[in-house]
């Protein structure tokens, strides 16, 4: 019972929500949408779940004076803090809590996020690399696309001996064409196989063929 | 201003006819405002579509009324600018009959429209635009339900080796004799457990974990998600019961860093540096952190094994990681690493699934050629091939 049980569930929310698709009307939109209202709500008494597992770790890392539980200290008192804020003075806009979101976490996001163009770069460096034919192939593609992407390449390619004056949009249609035509139907190939996979692990979960997520570890 | 003037005038014509509808029959008929209200189809219904054509100049106002009853009496519904020509009236009551009227004042002049056919709202018990789609599900699952009888009556199946799927022992492997961790990425830092990546990675997880408490390697698995933590903590739980070494599970190392996107991000790039774990799992949906992850952990030297779904982010993760999981790859590998008939299965009819979608877009790319020649085929593809 207590691995059918959850199986049944499985299989009658995800043959509802199949249905849902299906059947526009009232009768089953409806209460579709409240499942997925319950499903928001539960989440949401998940955070409950966060908030403990995250206190437990650090709390026992301050405990045992672990290495780096200074810092440990540092995320009990903002959560802390934050939650103090936020019950107490809101968090709408001109509060201390939407001060510190805007003038603290936003930027040490946004900091966090720059770092992408630094890591850009170096995997760039590694992967353009031509060491065998494919990562050739890359490069001489990945070099037509960013120069063809940018004004100043389009600019250079005007200004290019011979070829620049009989062929001025070469280098932009070029581009266009990797884009459109190999670019899109590799990634359409990609996206039809997953769709394909996300809806095959769909009905093996709906059908209890796949039950690991049920913690029974193995197949059927 | 104007609709304060759109009003009076209304008022001012109501009054003048003085609420005898034979007046504004005259009026109508007389009108050039063609008028036709609908019920949406495909929908949960309570909603009817009106669309009309007026001569409108670019001043004129339209006012478009509604009524439960031909004789009115007739409410206003919407104002509308010149040059709208259709409106969805929504929160209707769905078996009622409605009546719309349109009336179009340019500064000068009011026109009505006659009053439409009475129209009921319902809602439709099947999406038609979705034929397409049912097709292909049924054959799909039939597909499928093939398959798994022929891996239940003995039949062999090949399916192509996986080089990521086979790396993943390799990996534990290394860390093992290194004796440093695995970390383990369910997904990024904004996918919940109702993403089907994060339940395919959370499968991988159960084999990758039994494996580390059979070789006595630590796991570390940090969440952006209470919910998937929750998951994760039960899967390793289990896997390390299965694998005999109970004792190997620690609830502390499956935890809860944040679900901002890029505050999980820098807490997993802090337990990359810190912990320097020897091999590196990033298996889900991933956003923008995918490269800031992956570079990170190669800089430790980490061997990483990476795997989404997600377009954007797959040539970061070959990029930067030894193995990378493309696409279906990742829903593939319970099958694949289990190697259970029955399971292997649906990895064939997956893989005849795909071979079906190739010929319909070949049949596709013919019918859309030959309607250059033959229009109506051209319905065929848009109705059929080519619906939501």
């Amino acid at each position: 019972m207590k691995k059918t049980l959850p199986l049944i569930i499985t299989f009658l929310a995800g043959f509802y929500m199949i249905l849902a698709f299906f059947v526009p009307h009232h009768a089953v939109a409806a209460s579709a949408q409240e499942m997925q209202s319950w499903e928001i709500i539960i989440v949401a008494f998940t955070l409950v779940l966060g908030i403990g597992n995250l206190i437990q770790v650090h709390a026992a890392k301050i405990r045992q004076r672990q290495a780096g539980w200074p810092y440990s200290l540092v995320l009990l008192a903002c959560l802390v803090g934050m939650m103090i804020i936020g019950l107490g003075w809101g968090i709408n806009e001109g509060t201390a809590y939407y001060w510190l979101y805007d003038n603290v976490m936003a930027p040490l996001s946004a900091a966090m996020f720059s770092l992408l163009a630094f890591f850009i770069a170096s995997a760039a460096y590694r992967a353009f690399r031509a060491r065998n034919k494919e990562a050739t192939l890359l490069l001489v593609a990945a070099v037509i696309i960013m120069v063809g992407r940018i004004p100043l390449g389009n600019h250079l390619w005007q200004h290019l001996p011979w070829v620049g004056s009989r062929f001025p949009g070469a280098l932009e249609s070029l581009t266009q064409w990797i884009m459109d035509i190999p670019n899109a139907a590799g990634q359409r190939g990609i996206k039809i196989g997953a769709a394909l996979g996300a809806v095959s692990m769909a009905l093996r979960m709906m059908l209890g063929i796949e039950r690991s997520y049920l913690t029974t570890g193995g197949g059927s | 201003m104007r609709t304060v003037a759109l009003l009076a005038a209304c008022l001012l014509a109501g009054a003048a006819y003085g609420g005898d509808f034979s007046a504004w029959e005259q009026a109508a008929s007389s009108s050039k405002i063609w008028l036709e209200a609908r019920d949406v189809p495909n929908d949960a219904g309570g909603e009817i579509r009106v669309s009309w054509t007026a001569p409108t100049r670019p001043e004129s106002l339209q006012r478009l009324m509604r009524a439960e009853s031909p004789d009115g009496p007739f409410s206003p519904v919407a104002e509308l600018v010149s040059g709208i020509s259709e409106y969805y009236d929504q929160g209707l009551t769905n078996g009622l009959q409605y009546y719309y009227r349109l009336e179009v004042y340019d500064g000068e002049t009011l026109t009505a429209s006659q009053v439409s056919q009475a129209v009921v709202p319902a809602g439709s018990w099947f999406n038609t635009q979705r034929w397409s789609l049912l097709a292909a599900l049924a054959a799909f699952s039939g597909l499928l339900l093939f398959f798994i009888w022929r891996a239940r009556h003995g039949a062999a199946l090949f399916v192509r080796k996986i080089a990521g799927l086979s790396a993943v022992d390799e990996a534990i492997g290394r860390a093992t004799e290194m004796g440093r961790p695995i970390l383990y990425l369910p997904s990024g830092g904004l996918s919940a457990v109702s993403d089907i990546q994060t339940l395919a990675s959370l499968v991988i997880l159960g084999r990758v974990a039994g494996k580390a408490a059979e070789y006595e390697t630590p796991l570390l698995v940090p969440c952006s998600d209470p919910l998937v933590m929750t998951l994760a903590q039960e899967i390793v739980r289990a896997s390390c019961l299965n694998a005999g070494r109970p004792d190997a599970y620690r609830a502390e190392r499956i935890r809860y860093l944040t679900n901002e996107q890029f505050a999980y991000t820098a807490g997993v790039d802090g337990m990359m540096l810190r912990e320097k774990p020897a091999a590196n799992f990033m298996i889900g949906t991933f956003y923008a952190e995918s490269l800031i992850l992956a570079e990170t952990g190669y800089a430790t030297g980490a061997i990483q094994i990476a795997g989404t779904a997600m377009i954007t982010q797959l040539p970061f993760f070959v990029a930067a990681c030894d193995y990378t999981l493309i696409g279906e790859e990742i829903y593939a590998a319970s099958a694949y690493l289990s190697q259970e008939p029955v399971l292997m299965g649906t990895i064939k009819a997956q893989d005849w699934g795909k071979a079906l979608a190739l010929g319909l877009i070949i049949l596709g790319v013919i019918l859309e050629t030959l309607a250059l020649k033959y229009p109506a085929l051209h319905f065929f593809v848009s109705r059929w091939l080519a619906s939501q």
